[in-house]
């Protein structure tokens, strides 16, 4: 124990290392963030998408990016009638209600889209609604009117009555101004653009409550994808999962081969010979086609594919590796000793023969951790990621097939990427600096 | 167990053979090395006996044999009365711990990701005392057996921290800690410092009377052995060719090998320092192709030709309780 103590001492002499160990205290970090902050069915609900994003954009990138730009690219806003003041007139079996949703628009880019989502409370009759979109310059615009059904979704950019009407697609339509030189160069009208909503209750009790969004074009730290999702889920919820299924992986079979390896330097004989050659077979066998086949015939679960990178990466060249270190030790005269005090055979291998080798194996374990994480990634970006869970990989997969670089969305291929590359850096760091702590005899090479 | 030994022996051999398969191109059986070929004797409770012999003449594989490491090619090893080929499992894992082992180099006779405390509480593990104190307790006696106190500074160090005399020390304390009724030393201090050769060998030598052990210990070194041993038995190309009390055959040895082994010992005056070389001269037998008739005949000073190169010699008594292999008695 104190040897390991002694050998975390050492790393500290190692800026490599110590940098190394804060990506991967920082990755550790944000998982426990995110598993305490986003529980796991909340997250596979979230990223399954549909209604929990309706008032989120779609591709937005992330405000920083535009920000760093000097962009004033618009941000989401939400203007909800429960914030403004309605008129109310009163008439015999009904009223009527004027609700202004007005907001205050700056930016000088137009905003990505325009919905309203109604919902009528305590009526069977549904209320009539006129819509009208009054300009900071004072012009008015009707939009149009209809009978309001319980929940109702009014997609005004989506109107293409209206957008016949303007001459452009309504969000720009409504906002842009006439004064303007070139028509086809429309540019926003900023000031406070209200829409008003002109409802008639045939009701004495019922009520109308309303949101309006004007949705933006950049979201939040990590932007928003095709399905309006925030990738900040995936982002961080990719985080937990990817060390989990490195460091499971790393371990099963980092521990199962040193293992099996003993076992064949011990036992010798048939025992040998067929570890020998299910690790020969095993070695000209290829991962990945067998993973595609296995993800395409059976199942993407994740833990089906981190099974069967276990299973495969059992009989892998490292047996030969650990073999070859441990057949010295095999005759070494402590083993004999062990033997003649009455140390049964799985005594002998897990207590005598494979603590010789741990050293050597610590690093070797710490830099396989980033392979089988970029495994699980090339996984889901060949589309055979696990189907439910939020992943970096199924980002990057939804980029590819969303062609995000084709379409600008950098944002969505580079915020994946650039975990990966943490995950992979810090762990490389730190493993090549265990390296050389835990196998001095490197340090001189 | 059947009682077919006297109450006195301890260990017995009799016509005790281990041979090592020779492999060619690792699978064409080419013969046998015949580490130990024939070997007969008898330890009794509570004596320490020496075997002597020249390097490769088969001294660790009959310690070997006898610890239940190899199987014997033929011929039983009988340990209190019972056969050690008939033990099962348990029946061996109790002989095991019966009898103690102490190897030539202490260093690599130590794991040396463990330290001391963990070295000598895993035979009481194994051995299934359950209780830390129990076995802490054990551990503390064991080392102050071999003089390594106070014993709680020595618990936590590890192998490479101690000297070779200190690591030799936990090596007989391992031995010791299952309290054993014999203990088998392989050359106990022929990697050890000269200077604390003979301290080691006082040790073993206390504490096998103090305990009133069977001591069996392997050596080269004809010049100590006087000392710590009460019996010799001299070893010869796989057998035993010479046994006597410790006195009676070191003053009057009796075959040729012996009389050789004998000369060869350093003399302290230097002009005489590279005698020992000359004595005996010519090369130990090979073991997988030995000489016919008596095995030291090629190098012996009064080999008689058509008597020793044909037919080996039985054990004749020249003198009282001194047995020698060789036809110059007959
Ligand atoms: N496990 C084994 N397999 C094959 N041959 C062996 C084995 N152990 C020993 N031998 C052979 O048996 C012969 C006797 O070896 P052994 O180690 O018993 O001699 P020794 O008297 O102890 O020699 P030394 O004084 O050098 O220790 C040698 O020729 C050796 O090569
Ligand atoms: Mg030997």
């Amino acid at each position: 124990m104190r040897r390991w103590l002694e050998g975390l001492k050492q790393l500290r002499r190692y800026p490599s290392a110590v940098l190394g160990m804060l990506l991967i205290l920082f990755l550790v970090g944000l998982s426990v963030y995110t598993v305490v902050a986003i529980p796991y069915s909340q997250a596979l609900d979230l990223w399954r998408g549909g209604d929990h994003w309706r008032m989120h954009p779609v591709n937005a990138s992330p405000v920083w990016a535009d920000r760093l730009r000097g962009g004033d690219l618009p941000e989401t806003q939400i203007i909800s009638s429960d914030e403004v003041t309605a008129r109310v007139q009163e008439f015999p079996g009904g009223r009527r209600l004027q609700i202004p949703l007005g907001f205050d628009y700056q930016s000088s880019a137009f905003p990505s889209e325009l919905n309203l989502f109604l919902r009528v409370h305590d009526t069977e009759r549904p209320p009539f609604v006129r819509f009208i979109w009054q300009a900071p310059d004072g012009s008015e615009q009707v939009i149009g009117g209809r009978r309001v059904a319980r929940d109702e979704r009014v997609s005004i950019s989506q109107d293409w009555g209206l957008e016949r009407r303007l001459g452009h697609v309504p969000h720009v339509g409504l906002m842009m101004d006439p004064g303007s030189g070139n028509p086809s160069q429309p540019e926003v009208l900023t000031g406070i653009h209200t829409m008003l909503l002109d409802v008639v209750m045939f009701d004495e009790a019922g009520s109308v409550s309303a949101d309006l969004v004007v949705y933006g074009r950049v979201h939040g730290i990590a932007g928003t994808d095709h399905q309006r999702r925030d990738l900040m889920v995936a982002l961080m919820w990719g985080t937990p999962v990817a060390l989990a299924f490195g460091l499971i992986a790393a371990v099963g079979t980092t521990v199962t081969t040193l293992v099996i390896a003993a076992m064949g330097v011990w036992f010798r004989g048939w025992v040998d010979a067929t570890i020998q050659r299910l690790t020969e077979v095993n070695m000209i066998l290829p991962m990945l086609p067998i993973l595609v086949m296995v993800g395409t015939l059976y199942s993407t679960s994740i833990w089906l594919m981190l099974g069967v990178v276990v299973a495969l990466g059992i009989f892998s060249a490292g047996i030969k590796m650990y073999r070859a270190m441990l057949l010295p030790i095999r005759e070494a005269p402590y083993i004999e000793a062990a033997k003649a005090y009455g140390a049964g055979d799985a005594r002998i291998i897990l207590r005598y023969m494979v603590p010789r080798v741990l050293p050597v194996l610590i690093p070797t374990f710490v830099t396989l951790i980033p392979t089988f994480v970029f495994l699980e990634a090339s996984l889901a970006v060949l589309g055979l990621g696990d189907p439910v869970l939020p992943t970096w990989g199924k980002v990057l997969n939804d980029a590819q097939e969303q062609s995000a670089l084709y379409n600008g969305f950098y944002y969505w291929v580079v915020s994946p990427a650039a975990l990966l590359m943490l995950t992979g850096l810090g762990f490389a760091m730190l493993g090549f600096a265990l390296d050389r702590v835990f196998n001095p005899r490197l340090r001189s090479l | 167990m059947n009682r077919d030994t006297t109450a006195e022996t301890l260990l017995e051999a009799r016509d005790l053979h281990t041979w090592f398969e020779l492999r060619q191109w690792g699978f064409l059986r080419a013969g046998h090395v015949r580490a130990v070929d024939g070997v007969n004797f008898a330890l009794r409770r509570g004596e320490a006996v020496a075997f002597v012999g020249e390097s490769g003449c088969g001294k660790s594989s009959l310690a070997r044999t006898l610890l239940g490491l190899h199987r014997p090619t033929r011929g039983e090893v009988v340990f209190e009365g019972g056969h050690l080929e008939a033990l099962d499992k348990r029946g061996l894992k109790t002989y095991r711990a019966r009898v103690g082992y102490v190897q030539q180099d202490p260093y690599g006779a130590l794991p040396p990701f463990m330290d001391v405390g963990r070295i000598l509480s895993e035979p009481l593990i194994i051995h299934g005392v359950r209780d830390r104190e129990t076995r802490q307790a054990r551990v503390r006696a064991a080392l102050e057996e071999v003089r390594l106190t106070p014993a709680e500074s020595y618990l936590s160090k590890f192998p490479h921290q101690l000297s070779g005399g200190q690591q030799q020390r936990v090596v007989i304390a391992r031995a010791l800690v299952l309290e054993p009724s014999m203990i088998i030393a392989d050359e106990p201090v022929s990697m050890l410092d000269a200077s604390v050769r003979v301290e080691i060998l006082r040790l073993l030598r206390n504490i096998q009377v103090e305990r009133g052990l069977t001591l069996a210990f392997i050596t080269h070194d004809l010049s100590t052995v006087r000392h710590f041993a009460e019996r010799i038995f001299v070893m010869y190309g796989g057998r035993i060719v010479e046994q006597a009390e410790v006195n009676e055959l070191l003053d009057h040895p009796q075959h040729p090998y012996t009389q050789a082994l004998l000369a060869a010992i350093p003399d302290p005056d230097p002009d005489n320092a590279d005698r020992e070389h000359a004595v005996p001269g010519g090369e130990p037998p090979s073991l997988a192709n030995p000489p016919p008739g008596c095995r030291f005949h090629p190098r012996c000073p009064e080999a008689m030709a058509g008597l020793c190169d044909r037919d080996e010699p039985p054990d004749f008594e020249p003198r009282p309780v001194h047995l020698s292999a060789c036809w110059l008695h007959r």
